[in-house]
């Protein structure tokens, strides 16, 4: 009788290659992933039908009409300025709080610098007023 | 070599976020004071632009006042919730007050403006 001895087969996956897919895979997933975070100036509004009447000295008042000219308790005031301006109100009185009224066709950007203006100058209580309809 | 490649590409799997919607295209306004929005999973996006469309998540709105209902089972949903507001720069001062309006009704207390730094 004759065994025939079975050829044993080496088996074994080719690796040469495996650190191309990698990387090939790895390319493509660096490429999709978007690691954007969102960043943007933060905000809370009042609830809804809360209007507490505040003390007309804590009122500082900023208005911006549709020209985008911005009025400072009754100044016209340059947007850079602002934050000095609301600065030093704060540094007289902690319970200041900064009521930012816009026109109905005051662009958004404008809007958002000052409230930017405001915001760096540290301050907390933030309102913003409705335009009138 | 392979190995750290193999963990490289683990960690761009695991992160990589395929986006469905990216919204509508909107030229963010320029800010200096911007933080970042803490855990995505508590943010709701909404997109405005200067034609006055206003999206959520992935819906188009054809009326401003219907943004109340959505907002409203959002916040239901999850009282952490903030809200990015994606406006565009040229937009009127009258669509964002709008939009104040119906978060306001919906409890959608926590806004955020979404930014690009700058001047």
């Amino acid at each position: 009788m004759m065994l025939e001895k079975r050829k044993e087969r080496v088996v074994a996956i080719p690796t040469s290659s495996m650190a191309d897919i990698a990387f090939l895979l790895l390319t493509f997933f660096l490429v999709t992933t978007s690691l954007d975070l969102d960043k943007g100036l933060g905000l809370a509004l009042p609830p809804k039908g809360e209007a507490k009447p505040i003390p007309k000295q804590n009122i500082a008042s900023i208005w911006i009409n549709d020209a985008g000219e911005v009025m400072l308790d009754d100044e016209m005031t340059e947007i850079s300025r602002i934050r000095e301006i609301i600065k030093q109100r704060l540094a007289q009185n902690d319970k200041l709080t900064v009521s930012i009224k816009t026109g109905r066709n005051t662009l958004y950007q404008t809007y958002i610098s000052v409230l930017d203006q405001v915001q760096l100058a540290e301050a907390k209580r933030i309102s913003i007023a409705e335009p009138e309809m | 070599m392979p190995d750290i490649v193999f963990m490289l590409l683990l960690f761009f799997m695991v992160t990589t976020v395929f986006r469905q919607f990216s919204g509508l295209p909107v030229n963010l306004p320029t800010a200096k004071k911007i933080e970042k929005l803490e855990a995505k999973k508590n943010v709701v996006n909404i997109w405005a632009d200067a034609e006055g469309e206003i999206s959520i998540d992935d819906k188009i709105l054809d009326q401003v006042n219907k943004l109340r209902r959505v907002m409203y089972e959002k916040v239901n949903e999850n009282s952490l919730i903030t809200t990015s507001l994606k406006i565009d720069r040229a937009a009127k001062m009258d669509l964002v007050t709008q939009i104040h309006q119906e978060l306001r009704e919906a409890g959608a207390l926590r806004i955020n403006y979404c930014a690009k730094s700058g001047q």
